[in-house]
């Protein structure tokens, strides 16, 4: 499939990555039958068991990924643009990659200390933004929070080692 | 004039003055929500569920409704000042919003747009008030055949009249189906595809899949196309206003076929945004104007608002008398709805009558609310959005964030729902629609439980589906719908050369 596009960075393209996430779909569809069929997908003397809709529901989507796995493969007129273009891709990582770091370490230091460290990197990083206008966003962002949650709407949010010094 | 009466009742419930005090403070965050990016009606409200749940359920749906309908309106802003459609069904806006911007019409624009989504929305509420006492005093008398002969229709409709390939649409709706089947099963107790792991007895919620979906999803998307957010100034004064409210009448024909079409997509679940494109299109071919449609026409602004409007206010009359959604966001508060205890469907006509009427009634005085908020506050919205994304985006990533972990308290599902926002990247990307992933997942365990129940009274013997012409209708109009794209291919064969479709 190396075509020549206008574009000289070629990545993946499009019905590559169509042929991938129909067979990704293919091995969801294959894991939910298994476990469905597991804990019995028949029908029992009481009714149809716990895996009965849930196996059929497996079938469908298997069908129906093979279905665009074939128009995929067998298409006369393929969709080769690219799926994403280098530049494009890393524009996305540079948001997706900080915010998983985020999620993990929301798990650690707590919610607020977490947003507010997130804020200022990525308003530091992607903005080039200078501390005095960094600094009320990412200080201004976390309190809001907490005002509205911890104290108005009484709906606790995960904290940390430094909340719990404070008292909270 | 039953329905009159109930509707007197509803305003009644409006009389506390906090309730309306929550409806213009839904309707400000909502047209908020409608125009950052990443943020849009269903993930919007379900950020905010979890902050509804200390309230009374008349006060929390009416907040929330509202913020559905300052989302149907702010969507209009952004499409028309910045080329960029803060919402999916307000592309069709773009088309002649923005090139009216561009000539300086940007005031006249965001009029015809705001007036247009009134006017779609009032005649939606108008068929809801009359409609669905009808709809739900019928609906009383189904039983599980029926129920899962409605569900299989909703699905079906997916299949048979979205714009994607259908085993896509079929394929993204399985896999809701799937996971919304996770978990305990609610009828034996066996635990169902948790593969041993005790965070995924819980499930997936689909308030934390609506989040990662819409909410991470765009966000990765929006970075993607680069933010240069080069807008038009939105002048909007009274004159304006009136110079364009006097054409308006003109369009009457246009803005009641447009209804039309929104109304009918909204309760069957085609949803809003086809329903603003098939508005587009069809008052292009009928109007004497068509052909400067795309150069900066009124008429190509309002009517697919019109559309879009109608269609998403529609949506709320299935999830009213049956339970079942018309749309995400609909989806939403229909989850709001059990999490308050109240059991949609139509009983809720019977038990709830303030519930009901007080929702019905707030949807009158929102959109009037929403039309005078809108009218006034455009430039504060428009100058929202010059806030610089790097800025904007990291914010939404916390409120996100926020949300799906205050949904059941649980930091896993801050996890899920970033792992939701690559599948939604992804999905939009190769044309996976997201609307029957979520709407699957919300309805996945009552559709399973009546497909049991209607199985168990029949033994297993599928022809409860066609044991009485109600039933049997509705199942059948369903398969129609599911193999529709096989049936058109097919007539298109016999009649020879394929026909334009409506919506182009």
């Amino acid at each position: 499939m190396a075509m020549e596009t206008e574009k000289s960075e070629h990545t993946v393209t499009t019905r590559t990555m169509d042929i991938i996430v129909a067979l990704l779909f293919m091995g969801v569809a294959a894991l939910v039958m298994a476990d469905s069929w597991r804990i019995g997908a028949k029908w029992a003397s009481d009714g149809p068991q716990a895996g009965y809709f849930p196996f059929y529901v497996g079938l469908i989507m298997f069908l129906a990924s093979v279905g665009t796995l074939a128009t995929n493969i067998f298409t006369k007129k393929p969709d080769l643009t690219n799926f994403v273009d280098r530049e494009q891709l890393g524009s996305v990582l540079k948001v997706l990659i900080p915010t998983i770091v985020y999620v993990v370490v929301i798990n650690f230091i707590g919610l607020y200390i977490a947003s507010m460290i997130f804020i200022a990197f990525f308003m530091w990083w992607l903005g080039k933004y200078s501390p005095l206008v960094i600094a009320p966003v990412a200080i201004g962002v976390p309190a809001v929070l907490f005002v509205m949650f911890e104290i108005w709407f009484l709906v606790p949010l995960p904290k940390g080692p430094i909340e719990t010094a404070l008292g909270y | 004039m039953e329905a009159l009466t109930s509707l007197i009742g509803g305003f009644g419930v409006l009389g506390d003055p906090m309730n309306i005090v929550y409806m213009f403070v839904g309707i400000a965050l909502g047209v908020l929500i409608g125009v950052l990016p990443g943020l849009g009606g269903a993930n919007g409200v379900a950020i905010l569920l979890p902050l509804t749940f200390s309230m009374s359920p008349v006060s929390a749906i009416i907040m929330l409704s509202s913020i559905y309908w300052g989302a149907l309106f702010g969507g209009a802003i952004t499409s028309v000042l910045f080329n960029i459609p803060g919402e999916p069904w307000s592309v069709a806006t773009t088309f002649d919003g923005h090139p009216m911007a561009q000539k300086g019409k940007a005031g006249e624009a965001l009029t015809g747009a705001f007036t247009g989504s009134f006017i779609g929305a009032f005649i939606a509420v108008l068929l809801i008030t009359f409609l669905a006492p009808v709809i739900a005093k019928f609906a009383l008398q189904f039983g599980p055949a029926e129920f899962f002969a409605v569900y299989l229709l909703t699905f079906c409709s997916f299949v048979g009249m979205g714009r994607e390939s259908p085993f896509k649409v079929l394929a993204a709706m399985t896999l809701g189906f799937a996971l919304a089947a996770v978990g305990i099963d609610t009828v034996t107790g066996q635990l169902r595809m948790t593969f041993g792991n005790m965070e995924l007895l819980r499930g997936f919620d689909f308030l934390v899949a609506v989040i990662g979906l819409f909410g991470v999803g765009e966000i990765l998307l929006t970075m993607e196309e680069g933010l240069a957010f080069k807008g038009k100034s939105a002048k909007i004064n009274a004159k304006v206003v009136f110079e364009t409210w006097k054409k308006l009448p003109g369009m009457w024909v246009g803005a009641l076929r447009s209804a039309a079409v929104g109304c009918w997509m909204g309760i069957t679940p085609g949803g809003a945004t086809p329903a603003s494109f098939m508005s587009y299109g069809l008052a292009k071919r009928f109007s004497k104007n068509g052909k400067n449609f795309g150069k900066g026409e009124l008429e190509g602004v309002v009517m697919p608002e019109v559309a879009a409007h109608a269609a998403g206010t529609s949506a709320l009359l299935p999830m009213l008398t049956l339970g079942i959604p018309g749309s995400p966001t609909a989806a939403v508060l229909l989850g709001g709805l059990l999490i308050w205890g109240l059991q949609p469907g139509p009983l809720l006509f019977v038990e709830q009558k303030d519930f009901v009427w007080g929702l019905i009634a707030s949807i009158y005085l929102g959109n009037i609310a929403g039309l005078l908020v809108v009218l006034t506050t455009v430039p504060l919205f428009a100058a929202i959005l010059r806030i610089p994304f790097s800025v904007i985006a990291p914010i939404i990533l916390v409120i996100c964030a926020v949300g799906a972990y205050t949904v059941h308290n649980a930091g896993f599902d801050i996890a899920v729902m970033l792992i939701f926002g690559v599948i939604g990247y992804v999905f939009k990307k190769l044309d996976y629609p997201l609307a029957p992933l979520v709407l699957a997942l919300v309805l996945g365990d009552m559709a399973e439980s009546s497909f049991r129940q209607a199985m168990l009274v029949s033994q297993g013997n599928l022809g409860v589906f066609w044991s009485n012409p109600l039933v049997g209708s509705i199942v059948t109009l369903a398969l129609v719908m599911l193999f529709w794209p096989l049936i058109s291919k097919v007539k298109e064969r016999i009649m020879g050369g394929p026909r334009p479709a409506a919506a182009e």
